[in-house]
């Protein structure tokens, strides 16, 4: 269908409106969801990161895509569930606990959504029992914390303590991140990956999950 | 209304129209520039088990820098003591430290002589709560406990780095949209400062203290972090810096006298405007994060920050002692140029000069361009109207640097530069038409209008 074209070109400009009126038109014409997500939405969501890899977009251009990509997603979300495709992974991912700040995480939600992972947000300020709680219901694959502070740091391992304590640290990866956060520290408290910034958070997580080559 | 500073020549280091005089004799803005300093813990948690580790580094950290003051002759100090959440949560904490550091500056003062004060920044807490109370609830209740003990405590000063507004700005600095961040800094975050300041100046005013000044970090210094890692436009950064004026403005004019929070790399426009000494970090707050706009804040500075240095053991000595002497030389030097107003104006047109051409958050801190487009502010009758002119002007100087090549920017940036001259373009002249669309877009589940003084 031409009409897949423009629904690629919609994702690329980050046009929310046309990616939801081209992708009902898609479901109306019964086109094969898992085609339309295979074949046109992530392939132009490649596209979009390529072109932020070159410096031609900014991160505001890739959420837009990411936006458009996610509106459209959700329309075919119900015809999903009889298709058998899956996300690309599941994450859950917080602030530590007495840590506030969140647009670095937020960043990193928005750009994994962008890649087709399913993101559960636990929010700032993430006591230890939450990320224990949302192991057991949301069954992630990742889960991801990130602090800002120095006094708020040691709270990525205690949460990781936690994890181990409770009988599930086999059940996840755990990538960590935050300004005073290292790749070492990463290593020292036990975490399986650290990603340096949100555009390579997805790299890490894709990493993880065996989807590429460390 | 005229600005308080309107000449280029009189728009220097160290002098500003309303000094403040502050603690143990200190001057700020009375002909000299002070070394101001600043530092946090190493990586290590605050509870009640480590409390009294966290005393004893704060005892021995004080004084360890003053030390270094005394031995190198500086001309003053302003100690700066923001608290980390947890001392905010519980302002006993926060407080109990003021104490130690007020009883240090004290000692050295009576010994040596050093002309010093202490700036306490409790940290803004609201946003624990989402969506936020602003302006009642146990999080606004422990930040005025912290308030009404400063002075108690040994504080000079009180400062804060609020965040009213933050619920929509974060999301638009994500998005890059400048409709929704002039929405978030001029209609939430310019009452919020209103409704805040009054409370803080009512305080400082009954408990005898100095109300410094507020920092738009939450937006700005974002901003100015995300443009410096390449994720958003520096001209998206560079328009947010010059449209925060307003809402930082609000402090001033509701009765608090600076010094200005060093964070707030508007200081120029709010010294400009209003007269008040500033503080400001550059290149010595590189420990603390990287800037694009290391010298040309120094050009009209009062104080002179390293915004935070952890603790921690470097070669010759712990990194706040270390600061201390970056600070020390720093203002060695911009006091030696002022001596004679020609070397005051060579010193600042050097600093300006050596970054303006570097990069659009640079261009619009040069002192001249501060001082038109404080003018166009201030021209302006509502904090909407003037948060909307800083835009368009800031965009507007920045344009015409570029086609007269006196400012590099690389296409990508340039585009973002048309398509947000074409965004301030569409603002509406009444803020209640933008207040209105505002609220009937899911960014409004983010915040509570009646706490910003808002109908839903």
């Amino acid at each position: 269908m031409s009409e897949l074209k423009k629904l690629y070109d919609a994702i690329l400009d980050g046009n929310v409106k046309s990616a939801v009126a081209l992708t009902k038109q898609a479901i109306a014409e019964k086109c094969d969801p898992a085609e339309v997500i295979n074949g046109t939405m992530i392939p132009a969501m490649s596209e979009v990161g390529r072109l932020y890899e070159k410096e031609e977009y900014f991160v505001p251009e890739m959420l837009l895509s990411a936006r458009a990509m996610k509106s459209a997603l959700e329309l075919l979300r119900p015809l999903l569930a009889n298709s058998g495709v899956e996300p690309t992974g599941r994450v859950v991912i917080g602030t530590v606990a007495g840590d506030l700040h969140d647009i670095g995480k937020n960043l990193v939600v928005s750009m994994l959504e962008g890649a087709g992972f399913e993101v559960t947000d636990l929010g700032i300020d993430v006591p230890p029992q939450r990320f224990i709680d949302a192991i057991a219901e949301k069954k992630p694959q990742i889960i991801g914390m990130s602090a800002l502070l120095t006094v708020t740091m040691p709270a990525i391992k205690t949460t990781i303590d936690a994890i181990s304590a409770a009988g599930l640290r086999d059940r996840v990866k755990i990538m960590i991140g935050g300004a005073p956060v290292t790749a070492e520290y990463a290593k020292q408290i036990g975490a399986d990956g650290y990603s340096v910034n949100a555009s390579v958070a997805v790299t890490v997580a894709k990493q993880m999950i065996g989807l590429e080559v460390a | 209304m005229p600005l308080a500073i309107s000449k280029l020549d009189d728009f220097i280091c160290g002098h500003s129209p309303h000094p403040v005089t502050c603690g143990h004799g200190l001057e700020i803005g009375a002909g000299k520039v002070i070394p101001e300093i600043n530092f946090t813990l190493p990586a290590m948690g605050i509870d009640a088990a480590t409390w009294p580790e966290v005393r004893q580094i704060y005892e021995k950290l004080i004084d360890d820098i003053c030390v270094r003051a005394v031995d190198l002759e500086v001309p003053g100090i302003l100690v700066e003591f923001e608290t980390l959440p947890a001392m905010t949560v519980a302002p006993r904490w926060g407080l109990e430290i003021v104490e130690i550091l007020a009883q240090a500056i004290d000692k050295f003062h009576e010994k040596h002589g050093l002309k010093s004060a202490l700036r306490f920044t409790p940290n803004d807490i609201r946003d624990y709560m989402a969506p936020s109370k602003m302006r009642s609830g146990p999080y606004f209740e422990a930040m005025s406990e912290a308030f009404e003990g400063a002075a108690a405590a040994g504080a000079d000063i009180l400062s804060i780095e609020s965040t009213g507004g933050k619920e929509v700005c974060d999301d638009a600095i994500r998005f890059g949209n400048l409709r929704q961040m002039i929405f978030g800094l001029a209609s939430l975050a310019a009452r919020d400062m209103d409704f805040l300041w009054r409370h803080m100046v009512e305080v400082c005013r009954r408990t005898n203290i100095v109300p410094g000044g507020d920092a738009a970090c939450a937006f700005g210094n974002t901003a100015m972090i995300l443009a410096d890692q390449k994720f958003i436009p520096k001209m998206f950064a560079a328009l947010v810096r010059v449209a925060t004026v307003p809402r930082s403005l609000v402090a001033y004019q509701v009765g608090a006298t600076g010094p200005s929070k060093d964070c707030s790399y508007e200081g120029p426009y709010l010294k400009a405007i209003t007269g008040i000494p500033i503080a400001m970090e550059g290149r010595a707050s590189a420990c603390a994060h990287l800037t694009h706009v290391g010298n040309i804040v120094q050009a009209v500075c009062d104080t002179w920050s390293n915004e935070s240095v952890q603790y921690v053991r470097l070669l010759s000595a712990y990194a706040p002692t270390v600061s201390m002497e970056h600070l020390a030389y720093d203002c060695r030097l911009m006091n030696t140029a002022g001596q004679t107003r020609e070397g005051a104006i060579l010193m600042r047109d050097w600093a300006v000069e050596s970054d303006a051409g570097f990069d659009p958050q640079a261009w619009v801190l040069r002192p001249d361009v501060a001082l038109r487009i404080s003018q166009k502010i201030i021209d302006q009758p509502t904090p909407y109207l003037q948060t909307r002119a800083a835009a368009f002007w800031a965009a507007e100087e920045i344009a015409d640097a570029v086609q007269r090549g006196r400012l590099a920017v690389s296409k990508r940036e340039d585009r973002w530069l048309s398509k947000m001259r074409a965004e301030i373009d569409e603002l509406p002249d009444d803020e209640n038409e933008l207040i209105e669309e505002m609220l009937a877009t899911p960014i409004a589940a983010k915040f509570i209008p009646a706490e910003y003084g808002l109908t839903a």
